[in-house]
């Protein structure tokens, strides 16, 4: 849920413009940015490093002053806004994340592991020390917990930034928009509005693709369809989603049920309209 | 008695995913050293069992955010392996390409982002480009078309979407890669300069005799075939990796040791590739070297990032190459029906060889899955070269001393998240 102050286009922000009467020794402090990570990829913090044309421009906007990816240097907190990357799967990152709450005057999070548990969240349906043994020959030098979830299942988050990895040109928006105290234009449609917009054929209608297009979180810009194949739900589910309504379309177009279990059993699987199909085809 | 002194960093910084070090020295003697691993395990492994062969790689791209690409290309290759399906053509072609593209962004990430900033004694990229601008923004822009080449193959920058078993979903456009070409061309020359910029750098005296493994093809500087090869006589295929490589799991990390069966630590990445496949190099980045005076095998870690930088020109000059000869091929991908079988497959990540092995049933679900990633097989490596690089600088100042230890070990590249996914164990050897 976004809780970002909404803000008039026109109003100056707030830190951009320099206070007249200032010295340089006064001059107007920039905001904290803190980027911190729980159990990932890496690959949405990096979205951050991949904004080639933006990153310097960013950086003489904002300090960086917690991002262990990139920099050696850390500034104590409290920080004006974190990015949180990563689920919640060890009992010391269920402590860690309360402290980054404290600390955090905004806390954004990023990605489908921090939004909704992320691929590890299988372990959610599946007895997770029958895992541990599966890839750990001593179990017991391994400490996880028995669930992979949300950063939200633990803190208050202030604003969620979908995808499996997330659009970096949305994470630009999302940065702009705090730092001028306004809400992130992000759209909350189906990725099916993105394929129209972006004048794909549809696939699921006109060559038979199993796709979850209708029921998926708008955000990638329908890439998968754009590559002639179905979208595989990577930016979890839109508001109001109705994944059972889909069952018909999916069984004729060659998923039984297993492959319906599994296809709403990946990166999102955490969240609860995508839990709920997955455990409906168990 | 001597006096002990501990070095620890409780979280490396500009390596990806979660580590620490903790390095014990008594006197000039480092009596314990650990990369410690803390980055959460997420099980891969495990939960891949009872998936469908084609969901393979959507999901093990997921273990790494930087090189997606690479744990795409090993798990397509063992499914085909085990399926018995053969990628020719403009669709291999195709793949060497979009491998080209994410050598270059990992490098360049690593090379002017990670790595440069401590020759330079910077704390980060963003305060090097204070006094280096140029340079930063050259990386930058290198980074960049790079990631527009894995976006053009492979849909977008991180966890593309157009790999498949036996192909990809939608083969692209030849115009559309030709509009790549001066932005190539480009970015060549500028790896080129990257090159003679980094063969400036200081360079601690630090030489180690290494066993470097890597894979070796015929014809060409490796990306996704070849055999498993090593400076001391190692020349096996993927299917014999189980026999000749072993894991440990020892209690500091949640990433498992790899070690030679009968051996100690080996090495692999861009040096190893460079020791072993220098010939197959074109003419542009032999012709560099020496005008760098880079011997090989290079056996200087430190020098990691010009052999780097020289592989930015190589997956550059690829790429030219590529992008000039291609040819629509008229289907995307070749057909593949399930059975049941056992598939292997190296191949060449930015960061070194990455093996997988999977065992499918007849209706092509997966039994096993085993996924040995490059960071997991230098891991020990790193420890050992911190055991023999301490000892002569026991004399320097805490604050110098930790640094030059990070900069070793960000010497390797190391990519935590992924090496936080492991296999199944044969053996017990620890602690």
């Amino acid at each position: 849920m976004a809780r970002a102050r909404k803000a008039s286009p026109k109003k100056a922000p707030r830190r951009a413009k320099p206070a007249p009467k200032r010295t340089a020794a006064s001059a107007p402090r920039l905001p904290k940015l803190a980027v911190w990570k729980f159990a990932s990829c890496d690959g949405c913090q990096l979205s951050l490093l991949d904004c080639e044309d933006e990153l310097l421009a960013v950086a003489g906007k904002i300090q960086i002053a917690n991002f262990m990816e990139a920099t050696r240097a850390v500034v104590d907190g409290p920080y004006d806004l974190s990015l949180v990357e990563g689920s919640i799967t060890t009992p010391h990152d269920a402590e860690r994340i309360q402290e980054v709450r404290r600390t955090s005057k905004f806390l954004v999070t990023i990605g489908a592991c921090a939004t909704a548990g992320g691929i590890q969240a299988l372990r959610n349906f599946a007895d997770v020390e029958e895992f541990t043994r599966a890839v750990y020959a001593t179990p017991a030098y391994i400490s996880t917990l028995k669930t992979s979830t949300p950063i939200a299942a633990h803190v208050r988050v202030d604003y969620e930034l979908r995808g499996c990895p997330i659009n970096k040109a949305q994470l630009v928006e999302v940065l702009s928009a705090f730092l001028h105290r306004r809400r992130p234009n992000v759209p909350d449609q189906s990725v099916c509005v993105e394929c129209k917009l972006r004048g794909n054929v549809c696939v699921a209608v006109a060559h038979g693709t199993p796709c979850l297009g209708p029921v998926t979180h708008a955000g990638c810009g329908a890439i998968c369809p754009s590559f002639d194949r179905g979208c595989y739900g990577c930016y979890g589910p839109k508001e109001r989603a109705n994944p059972a309504g889909l069952r018909p379309w999916l069984g004729r177009h060659g998923l039984d049920a297993g492959a319906v279990r599994r296809v709403f059993g990946t990166f999102n699987v955490g969240s609860d309209a995508f839990k709920q199909e997955h455990e409906a085809h168990g | 008695m001597a006096k002990t002194r501990t070095i620890k960093v409780d979280y490396l910084a500009r390596v990806e995913g979660e580590g620490a070090l903790y390095l014990k020295l008594a006197g000039n003697r480092v009596e314990d050293v650990k990369l410690k691993i803390f980055e959460p395990p997420r099980f891969f492994e495990a939960f891949m069992r009872g998936r469908g062969f084609a969901e393979a790689p959507d999901i093990t791209a997921r273990i790494c955010g930087i090189c997606p690409v690479a744990y795409q290309m090993s798990s397509v290759h063992a499914m085909e392996d085990a399926l018995g399906v053969k990628v020719g053509g403009m669709l291999r072609e195709l793949r060497r390409l979009l491998y080209c593209g994410e050598w270059i962004e990992s490098h360049g990430l690593h090379v002017y982002m990670l790595h440069a900033p401590d020759f330079l004694g910077y704390q980060d990229a963003i305060r090097l480009a204070k006094d280096h601008p140029d340079e930063v923004k050259r990386g930058l822009r290198l980074k960049k078309i790079g990631n527009e080449l894995v976006t053009l193959v492979g849909g977008r920058e991180i966890h593309p979407v157009n790999v498949r078993v036996g192909g990809f979903y939608k083969a692209p456009r030849k115009a559309d890669l030709l509009k790549l070409k001066d932005d190539l061309e480009w970015a060549r020359d500028a790896a080129v300069e990257t090159a003679r910029w980094v063969n400036a750098f200081k360079f601690p005296e630090f030489e180690q005799d290494y066993e470097f493994v890597s894979l070796c093809h015929p014809g060409e500087y490796p990306f996704n075939e070849g055999r498993l090869v090593s400076n001391r006589g190692l020349d096996i295929g993927a299917e014999e990796y189980g026999a000749h490589f072993q894991e440990q799991h020892v209690a500091h990390s949640n990433a498992l040791h790899s070690v030679r069966t009968g051996g100690g630590a080996y090495f692999v990445g861009p040096q190893a590739r460079f020791a072993l496949n220098f010939e197959k190099l074109p003419a542009i980045c032999r012709d560099l070297a020496k005008e760098l005076g880079l011997e090989t095998p290079c056996r200087n870690p430190f020098k990691s990032i010009v052999v780097r930088s020289i592989e930015i020109v190589f997956a550059f000059e690829e790429a030219l190459r590529i992008v000039k000869a291609y040819e629509e091929p008229d289907r995307p991908h070749v057909e593949v029906a399930p059975r049941a079988g056992i598939g292997h497959a190296a191949t060449e990540a930015p960061r070194g060889m990455l093996y997988h092995r999977y065992e499918l049933d007849e209706k092509g679900l997966i039994v096993s899955a085993k996924i040995v990633p490059p960071t997991s097989q230098n891991q020990k490596q790193i420890e050992d070269d911190l055991a023999k690089f301490v000892p002569p600088r026991a004399h320097k100042k805490q604050d110098e001393l930790t640094w030059e230890c990070e900069q070793a070990i960000r010497n390797y590249d190391p990519c935590i998240s992924c090496a936080t996914h492991f296999l199944k164990l044969n053996v017990e050897r620890t602690p």
